[in-house]
């Protein structure tokens, strides 16, 4: 029998914010254990949270984005259980009366367009971090990460491959990035996700038992982990076994999924209205406010780029799939107006310098190793003849290097390209001179060796001879 | 009950305690016999919405006056019994 998969995915985002969803605590990563903590956070007796208005915010503006519709009113609850990463028992969040609900992604990949549709969107504080392993005999707990301030993003049951999975992340994560509401940085956990996996037969409708899988920490992970999954369950029906419902944790390092804890006597968290935290009302003018200030998204932006600049599909995706390069981009295109060769440096060449240099770790690339109107200017030179296109590389390395802009550069460097009939004729003549052996070779039907004179006289002008004038000058002079 | 809180009792207590969470429910039953059909649910009990702070971070660190609260510590975290599931 053959299985249909059905996948859900819930994703953890990180809000970007400065302090915590609840007190003044700051959101930085990597700071020393429990130096960014409060009483409210750490969960003291008698203290109040107060809500950080950024996090309502970005929360709207996510599900405006993603076509949700937005609660008039919206409340708070505890979701109460036990582990020492929240210290007061509870997990605020939100469970009936979410932010947002509703919605859809329209997903992008290498597949067909896909619409995932989403279920919820709601905002809850994180838990802080536990290490098992340091300490023979007890556990140890950093509180930095309780309190910063999390969306969940909760998709329908639409998914139908790992492949689909990941295309899902990836626009979702492009999305969140473009907002600027979350710096989708999986390593340091500010973009999480868990993965509801079951198999039904073909064809049927009623959903099969479904197994939660957590610890995904890469997009490769998900995708990997679903792989797995798939194949684990699709076994067990074949042989007539049932799939028990039940959380399993991936393991990268083995690509297995081990069960964690059964969903049966799953917790009972008990959840209620948190008495601490009033309620939302958010009124029409609020959301408008928000609406207005919505960026233009990666799939629109890609799509206007394959108008506007011809661009292939293809380098219009790459493009836009961040706002950053999207932005650098058509400032360079303003200041010369070359999309394609401005599209091939950027994608080719620069893209290398900002994966060396790590600039593409941060959610924006705030100093440009090359300003984009000086790969603008560069671009121009070529395209005016001023240079050749090979000494544009020499050009592009000493702007990286020296920082200078490009006319300086050429100058300095002595880059013009030689366009002067004059001299390009001599440089031919005594390429043609001392090269008598190769020319007999052409001159007898060899073709192939044209280009090796055409080389000899681009390295007697040290790359600087207008290559097109070369051949015209040189295949005269041969023939003559 | 008790497993879920996490609270230790004894058979007396455990006695005691179910009888009086038994009256609790028993009034729940009754305000169950109001007819609530045409009122809308209320969120709290403070007739106030929408209380928001700027998000800035202003705590300054005190890790230390913190960490002495707890019941016991290991350098700067805090130390818990071992509590892998």
């Amino acid at each position: 029998m053959s299985y249909e998969t059905v996948i859900g995915l819930e994703v953890h985002a990180q809000i970007l914010t400065e302090s915590k969803i609840f007190c003044g605590c700051s959101t930085r990563f990597g700071e020393a254990p429990n130096r960014n903590t409060c009483p409210v956070c750490m969960g003291f007796p008698g203290v109040l949270p107060v809500l950080n208005r950024k996090v309502v915010e970005h929360t709207i503006r996510t599900g405006l984005a993603t076509h949700c519709a937005i609660a008039r009113r919206s409340r708070w609850a505890r979701k109460n259980y036990f582990y020492p990463d929240l210290p007061k028992g509870y997990q605020i969040s939100q469970y009936e009366l979410p932010l947002c609900t509703g919605g859809h992604v329209d997903v992008s990949g290498d597949g067909a367009p896909k619409r995932v549709r989403l279920t919820r969107i709601h905002m809850e504080e994180d838990a802080g971090k536990n290490i098992h392993d340091a300490r023979g005999d007890h556990s140890l707990v950093d509180l930095n990460r309780a309190g910063v301030p999390l969306m969940e993003i909760v998709s329908e049951p639409d998914i139908r491959s790992p492949d689909e999975a990941g295309d899902y992340l990836r626009t979702l994560r492009s999305i969140l990035e473009y907002l600027e509401v979350c710096d989708g940085n999986m390593e340091e956990g500010s973009f999480r996700c868990d993965a509801n996996v079951s198999l039904r037969p073909e064809g049927d409708d009623e959903l099969g038992v479904k197994v939660e899988i957590k610890n995904l920490n890469s997009f490769k992970a998900v995708e990997k982990a679903l792989e797995y999954e798939i194949r684990r369950q699709g076994q067990a029906l074949s042989e007539g076994e049932p799939v028990a419902q039940e959380t399993r944790l991936w393991d990268p390092d083995a690509e297995v999924t081990r069960s964690m804890r059964s969903k049966e006597h799953a917790h009972d968290y008990r959840y209620f209205p948190d008495p601490d935290l009033l309620p939302l009302e958010i009124d029409e003018e609020w959301v408008s406010e928000i609406r207005a200030t919505l960026p233009e998204l990666a799939q629109e932006r890609r799509n206007r780029f394959v108008e506007a600049y011809a661009l292939p599909a293809y380098d219009a995706g790459i493009l836009t799939q961040r706002r950053d390069v999207a932005d650098y981009f058509e400032a360079a295109v303003k200041a010369h107006a070359n999309p394609k060769a401005i599209a091939n440096w950027l994608m080719g060449d620069l893209f290398r310098v900002l994966k060396e240099r790590k600039l593409d770790a941060a959610l924006r690339i705030e100093h440009w190793p090359v300003a984009a109107a000086d790969l603008a200017r560069m671009v121009q030179l070529v395209d005016e003849g001023t240079i050749s296109g090979k000494l544009a590389k020499t050009v592009f390395t000493e702007m990286l290097e020296a920082g200078k802009g490009p006319d300086a550069i050429v100058k300095e460097k002595g880059l013009e390209q030689v366009s002067d009939t004059g001299a390009l004729d001599a440089a031919v003549e005594e390429v043609v001179a001392t090269c008598a052996a190769q020319v007999e070779e052409y001159r007898a039907g060899k073709e192939k060796v044209f280009g090796f004179l055409v080389g000899q006289v681009m390295k007697a002008t040290r790359g600087k001879a207008n290559p097109q004038m070369v051949n015209e000058i040189l295949r005269s002079k041969l023939q003559g | 009950m008790a497993v879920l809180a996490r609270l230790d009792l004894t058979p007396d207590e455990q006695e005691q305690l179910t009888g009086q969470l038994d009256r609790i429910l028993d009034y729940m039953d009754k305000l169950n016999e109001l007819d609530t059909e045409s009122v809308e649910p209320m969120s709290h009990a403070v007739d106030v919405v929408n209380v928001l702070r700027p998000d800035r971070a202003v705590n300054q660190p005190r890790t230390e006056d913190l960490l002495r609260n707890a019941p016991a510590r290991d350098d700067d975290f805090l130390s818990v019994p071992k509590i892998i599931e």
